[in-house]
């Protein structure tokens, strides 16, 4: 929903015009139109969704004390992103934060939880352990909670500082309207640089991935 | 379990003379003592951290209890074999996550003993001065959640403030707000910068006064006496016993603290004293961990004045990384940095288990060196897994918001608990 | 900590009352310890804790160690504290593996030191240790389906090796 903006001061004169009551014509559409947005319920619907996110109150480790605790306090406030209600029962939130590592004992309640939550969910990855087993490549780590759950942003740091939370966190804002900040690798000439996760460019991937795959490029081609 | 019969439809007028007794059939003598078997957690919003309770219920009273544990075992004392001495530090600082410091001087000291190396004396002050603003730290999110879960939920945000003036002297010191392996064998790896010792000491003066306004609003507070008062109470050879340590044993009666017992760094030189409570309910809990950042408060602001001048890590260049100034000019110091950065340095077969005094208790780290550039085992003795073998003591025959309150007073943190 | 002549007369009362419990002794960078043959491991324990000049009623830690290659390859260690007196003492049990897939065996000192009981179920789960006389003695730590002892010098770190495409692309 970008609308090509005036300059404040043209702003501020047509405001001026129009209490007097002396807008007409063309002035008077145009000021009209920057005051109605007028958008598809598809995005009005993402952009509710994005601006009022229930998170869980889920903690594993480490980084669980840098969020969710850090950042509902009142330095990091996460309520100014609308997510200050966090929920307790899966059934209620809409995110899960998985912040700290994923035990082999852990993955299986982890994913009964993500399942108990219901459409549009999010999962986002904060930290290394999660993401990819961080510093703990053994027999007890799984080695990212990719293997076992669809996460949706990875926020890398172990652990992260608050604002790297909240940077992914308007990231997956972003994502949720529709708008993905795909676009990088256009902006800085590095198409061909996707790293394959355990597979290798020579593999070939499941139909359904590789369709969702070309989905994601077209839409940030777009 | 008596058979439902099938009734029949009973009058309206007469409903209201029915007891529970006549819809419900005979209450037989198994129904009213039955015992209901929940689980609580891993997932609950009041356990801290990912514990598991198989609770045994009675009505809302619990008789027994048995946590399970395990669900964040990571693996840290298996990996830690994997890797050179000081590359097992930043495993060990993320066993107990909120006590880092604490893990990083158990180890080192162990590692120190074993290769007999000696800490210069500016050190030994940096190392107590981060110790102590550490404790008061894992105090401040003891309390701020704890207090979350009896229901006073603005006191996390005030703890939290604190707690990121903290993290800020941190960052200042060593660029990581957590987890900062700013401990190395034979010191700390940077000295403090300017304006470090102005920002500590306005902590460290504004510090009690904060205290004071927590107590304001808790420690008269009807609702949080009530709640903790009397609750929770197990007496002193029972903890004993247990091998329980710290707070816990301190609220009990027992004066017990590593840190006058067995002082290590600069302990013996520094003026605090160890609170110690009478009864050993949550109340006391609470108000012994409440003193004990006061004091730390004040051993921080002592440990600033006594600071001396030197060297701020040992200068044996075997063990100690040379500084890098040096490497340009002297080829020794290129071998050495060399040595240390690829193989680390050997360490006589021994072994050694050194105890310090964290804030949840007994914090000991046994290391077993087998002549290679390799620990053979890193073992932790951590206090919150001793400790947890007490809560079925605190929790049985009390409601269950009384055992919510006595597992907050009992200050868990999962990751020492599982490793 | 006693010191070395103090470990020595500790030792040679032990011998009166328990004569071939104590193995040997160390005294290593000011660490005490008494090697003990596991047999006999429990009575050294109780004349630790309840001869009343010695008293030490607080087992700190009940950790184990693999000396593997040495033999014999486990080792038990108990950390005991005097608090009157502030000394620390371990002791030890050496115990080799049977070898035909049974379960090294002790006895279990849960009665003397309840703290024991979560210390033994974890040496348990990481070595395979079995403790006689433990009222439950299973899995605290690992999933209950876990099949190893993860903590033996012969089991593998684990983990798995990170694929980078660069890596896969010029070496397959």
């Amino acid at each position: 929903m970008e609308i090509e903006r005036r300059s404040f001061t043209a702003r501020q004169a047509s405001a001026r015009d129009m209490l007097r009551g002396d807008l007409e014509g063309e002035d008077l559409e145009r000021y009209v139109e920057e005051k109605v947005v007028t958008t598809t319920f598809e995005k009005m619907l993402n952009l509710a969704r994005s601006n009022s996110i229930f998170p869980l109150t889920f903690g594993l480790a480490c980084c669980a004390i840098e969020a969710p605790i850090s950042i509902v306090t009142a330095r990091y406030d996460l309520a100014r992103f609308g997510a200050e209600a966090l929920r307790a029962s899966p059934r209620q939130a809409d995110l899960i934060i998985l912040s700290g590592r994923v035990s082999i004992k852990m993955a299986p309640v982890v994913r009964r939880l993500y399942d108990q939550m219901l459409e549009p969910k999010w999962a986002i990855s904060m930290g290394a352990c999660s993401s990819s087993g961080g510093m703990f490549a053994n027999y007890a780590v799984v080695q990212g909670a990719d293997k076992f759950m669809p996460i949706d942003l990875h926020i890398p740091g172990c652990p992260p500082r608050p604002e790297a939370v909240m940077y992914g966190f308007t990231k997956l804002q972003r994502k949720i309207q529709g708008n993905p900040d795909q676009g990088w690798r256009q902006r800085y000439n590095a198409v061909g640089t996707e790293e394959w996760a355990r597979g290798g460019p020579a593999s070939t991937p499941s139909p359904e991935a590789a369709e969702a795959y070309l989905a994601a490029r077209e839409m940030s081609l777009a | 379990m008596a058979e439902h019969e099938v009734r029949e439809a009973i009058a309206f007028e007469d409903a209201a003379a029915l007891t529970t007794a006549d819809l419900t059939g005979e209450l037989s003598e198994d129904r009213t003592t039955e015992l209901m078997t929940v689980n609580i957690g891993p997932h609950h919003p009041a356990t801290h951290g990912v514990l598991r309770l198989v609770v045994d219920l009675e009505g809302e009273v619990v008789r027994d209890l048995k946590p399970v544990i395990g669900y964040v075992h990571t693996g840290i004392e298996k990996s830690c074999e994997d890797k050179s001495y000081w590359k097992v530090i930043p495993f060990v600082e993320r066993m107990d996550y909120v006590s880092y410091f604490f893990q990083m001087q158990a180890y080192c000291g162990a590692v120190e003993q074993l290769v007999g190396l000696e800490i210069p004396p500016r050190a030994k002050y940096l190392r107590t001065l981060f110790l102590e603003l550490n404790r008061i730290h894992s105090h401040l999110v003891w309390l701020g959640t704890t207090a979350l879960d009896l229901g006073a939920i603005s006191m996390l945000w005030y703890c939290f403030r604190e707690r990121d003036r903290i993290l800020d002297l941190f960052e200042m010191a060593a660029g990581q707000r957590m987890h900062t392996r700013y401990f190395q064998v034979g010191g700390v790896i940077e000295d403090i910068p300017l304006g470090f010792e102005q920002k500590c000491r306005s902590f460290a003066e504004d510090m009690p006064v904060r205290v004071g306004q927590y107590e304001a609003l808790l420690d008269r507070n009807e609702v949080f006496l009530q709640r903790t008062k009397g609750v929770g109470i197990v007496d002193r050879e029972r903890l004993l016993d247990l091998g329980v340590t710290g707070p816990l044993l301190r609220a009990a009666g027992e004066p017990w603290d590593l840190r006058k017992a067995t002082p290590y760094l600069v302990y013996p030189e520094l003026d605090f004293k160890i609170p110690v409570g009478t009864v050993g309910d949550n109340y006391d809990r609470y108000r012994v961990r409440v003193a004990e950042m006061v004091e730390s408060a004040k051993i921080v602001a002592q440990c600033l004045d006594a600071l001396p001048e030197g060297p701020f890590i040992a200068e044996d260049r075997k063990y100690v990384l040379p500084p890098r100034s040096e490497l340009s000019t002297s080829m020794e110091s290129l071998i050495h940095h060399f040595k240390l950065v690829t193989e680390g340095f050997r360490v006589e077969a021994g072994e050694v288990y050194n105890a310090i005094e964290s804030p949840r208790g007994e914090l000991g780290c046994y290391v077993l060196a087998d002549g290679s550039s390799k620990p053979a085992r890193v073992h932790f003795r951590d206090a919150s897994f001793v400790n947890l073998q007490s809560f079925a003591d605190m929790a049985a025959d009390s409601y269950i918001a009384d055992m919510i309150c006595s597992l907050g007073m009992l200050d868990p943190i999962l990751g020492g608990v599982d490793r | 900590m006693p010191d070395a002549p103090g470990l020595e007369l500790i030792r040679g009362e032990i011998e009166r009352d328990h004569p071939g419990a104590v193995t040997s002794t160390s005294f290593d960078r000011e660490q005490a310890a008494l090697l003990v043959d596991p047999a006999q491991l429990i009575a050294v324990l109780t004349w630790l804790r309840n001869t009343p000049g010695q008293g030490y009623r607080f087992l700190s830690s009940l950790h184990a160690a693999d000396y593997l290659p040495a033999e014999p390859r486990f080792g038990v260690h108990y950390e005991l504290i005097n608090r009157e007196r502030v000394e620390r003492i371990r002791v030890k049990a050496m115990l080799s593996d049977p070898g035909d897939g049974s379960l090294p065996q002790l006895d279990s000192c849960v009665e003397l030191f309840p703290t024991a009981n979560f210390q033994e179920r974890e040496v348990f789960d990481f070595f395979g240790i079995e403790f006689r006389g433990h009222p439950e003695l299973t899995r605290i730590l690992l999933p209950e389906d876990y099949v190893g002892w993860p903590q033996r010098r012969d089991f593998p770190v684990g983990g798995e090796p990170v694929t980078f495409t660069y890596n896969e692309r010029n070496y397959g």
